[in-house]
């Protein structure tokens, strides 16, 4: 609301496209107003807003001439694409490299997982796009005879489409997303599975005479599994931010690029159903983790 | 001794000796986590550097260098440039010390301001309990849902806007940045102060009379500072990631001003001919942000032994 209030009085407003056409005049700009209702009180206008967010009308993007809905719902397949596939190969290998790591405790394997936990965190997202950007567009890099160059932005490069060509495109963009997820979960996983291994239950699986492997992921595995569930929830917000920068680099046409497109030509209506969406987003994903944390661990109980 | 004595003030000798003997052995488990005194010297180098850059710095970081330069980056090493120079002839090497000292700067009174709100929100969150924490815990709950970063590029290209300057000024990033990113602190704060405030020496504190102000600050904080210290640490190189990322998508800190991430802004349409560009400031960012994390996890390991 306070947000709504503060876009409301930024200059420029929703109808700054309007003001700079010379073909408008004062007369027209007045009439604009009026038929949005925008020289009606603040608080009137958010209490329209939030009803009509409430049967689904986002209101108009100014930028782009198309309901808000429709614009963002056309850019969603891409970002859940890049944030999917970013998704999938952070828990992959990020589980992965946790669990080596904490099999082996204070190893050389241990270390290198580690280390690499603390440089993945620190990494700036944007100027790790760029390296990529350089290393495997701009100048390619030549690996067991093979010349390895990729796409270093857009979606596709043929108007049909092609899965090929599609994955080339994808290969940058969610590795550089996918290494914050890679980074905090290989780390959050590590430290989980070592307290496991320590517990009794995974001592009388051994003793039962498993062998290691069923005892770390038939017995291990799940229970450590449990504290990640509230992690990857939480990072929710974290992949957001970063596929406003990838996209924005790799010229990815998804929701982030829409967004950042639609700060520089002050489209009020779209940021707000963009803040909305992602808000709503974040607070369901909150509540999966909870009912999945209440599912896979049975003594946790909600009153 | 004085006749009267203040409320609170006489188990002072018995505190302070133990806080010494605690103090010792804070310094004592830092010092064995080699990366964590590594990482507090690079910060030092670092801030030195950013101190006295207007010393050190080889050249005016916006002085554009036309005797040599030619419409493309000069290379490291050409016509006295070690780092070679950015796409406008200005050289590199000082615009990375300017460069550190707006980050620096940026991400200290950032944190501090963070620290500040969360830890008074906090606190009486914490302290009062009831509709008090009720209220609180809700406004951070919404503060917490919507994602930082969108949220302050919408902030900063609207105050960039409607203050209708070319340049905007680094109290306004520190103001948004800082004043939006307390929830976390304040959650941490409240979560200690929910058990300290039952246990017998704020009890004692209550009995003795003291107010409620004095209780939360000389009693009860001190108690909770460890924690609020390691999450500050981690949050100036959250805070720097956050600036540099404003800055480079064109929202933070404006040029000619250079700050880390405003220097990789144009980088990138360069980069082909001139990877030093793209390469440097980002390396900056990296090591401070490595640095920074490293202390981080090291004063944890000090302060706070119990701590994950």
């Amino acid at each position: 609301m306070i947000l709504f209030y503060i876009l409301h009085n930024a200059p420029g407003g929703p109808l700054a496209p309007y003001l700079q056409n010379p073909h408008i005049t004062q007369a027209d700009i007045i009439r604009l107003k009026h038929n949005f209702g925008l020289d009606r009180p603040v608080y009137v206008q958010y209490f329209a807003w939030l009803g009509k967010v409430l049967t689904g009308d986002l209101g108009y993007s100014t930028s782009n001439s198309e309901p808000v809905l429709t614009a963002i719902l056309e850019r969603l397949p891409a970002t859940l694409l890049l944030i999917g596939s970013s998704f999938v190969i952070s828990l992959a290998i990020g589980v992965g490299f946790g669990i080596v790591a904490a099999l082996k405790p204070y190893s050389a394997i241990d270390y290198i997982v580690t280390t690499f936990a603390f440089f993945g965190q620190s990494m700036p997202v944007f100027w790790f796009a760029l390296m990529m950007q350089l290393a495997f567009a701009v100048t390619g890099v030549t690996a067991f005879g093979y010349h390895i160059a990729l796409p270093s932005a857009g979606i596709s490069s043929l108007d049909e489409f092609n899965i090929g060509d599609r994955i080339e495109h994808l290969i940058l963009p969610a590795a550089v997303l996918s290494l914050l997820g890679i980074a905090t979960w290989s780390r959050f996983m590590r430290s989980s599975m070592l307290e496991v291994i320590r517990t009794d239950y995974m001592r009388t699986a051994a003793a039962k005479g498993l062998n290691r492997v069923q005892v770390v992921f038939r017995h291990g595995l799940k229970n450590a599994l449990i504290p990640l569930v509230t992690i990857i929830a939480l990072s929710l917000p974290s992949l957001v931010a970063g596929a406003i920068v990838t996209e924005s680099i790799f010229a990815w046409p998804g929701m982030g690029r829409l967004f950042i497109n639609a700060l520089g030509q002050f489209d009020f209506s779209l940021l707000m159903g963009y803040l909305m969406m992602v808000s709503v987003l974040v607070v369901l994903f909150n509540l999966l983790a909870d009912v999945a944390y209440a599912w896979l661990d049975p003594r946790v109980k909600y009153d | 001794m004085a006749t009267t004595l203040a409320p609170g003030a006489l188990p002072a000798p018995i505190i302070e000796d133990e806080i010494q003997i605690e103090r010792h052995g804070v310094w004592k488990r830092f010092r064995r986590h080699r990366l964590a005194l590594l990482g507090a010297v690079v910060i030092g180098c670092i801030t030195l550097v950013a101190v006295l850059a207007h010393w050190l710095a080889p050249a005016d970081p916006n002085f554009i260098d036309q005797a040599h330069w030619s419409g493309y980056p000069l290379a490291p090493g050409v016509a006295g440039h070690i780092l070679g120079t950015d796409e406008n002839g200005r050289d590199l090497l000082s615009r990375l010390m300017y460069g550190a000292q707006i980050s620096l700067t940026v991400a200290f009174f950032a944190v501090l301001m963070e620290l500040t709100i969360g830890t008074v929100l906090g606190a009486i969150a914490g302290y009062y309990g009831g509709i008090v924490d009720y209220t609180i815990m809700r406004i951070t709950d919404v503060f917490l849902s919507i994602p930082l970063l969108p949220l302050l590029l919408v902030l900063t290209a609207i105050v960039a806007a409607s203050s209708n300057k070319a340049s905007l000024g680094f109290g306004v990033i520190v103001v948004i940045i800082g004043g939006l990113s307390w929830p976390p602190v304040a959650r941490l704060v409240r979560a200690s102060f929910l058990s300290l405030r039952e246990k017998e020496f704020a009890e004692a504190a209550r009995a003795l009379g003291n107010r409620d102000g004095r209780i939360i600050f000389r009693h009860l904080l001190p108690n909770a500072i460890a924690p609020i210290i390691v999450q500050g640490t981690l949050e100036v190189a959250n805070v720097i990631i956050l600036e540099s990322t404003l800055s480079f998508l064109g929202f933070g800190i404006q040029p000619p001003t250079a700050s880390w991430g405003n220097m990789l802004a144009n980088a990138e349409s360069n980069m082909a001919i001139a990877p030093w560009v793209a390469v440097f400031p980002g390396l900056c960012i990296l090591v401070t942000v490595l640095a920074i994390n490293y202390l981080g996890d090291g004063l944890r390991d000090a302060l706070d032994p119990n701590m994950k």
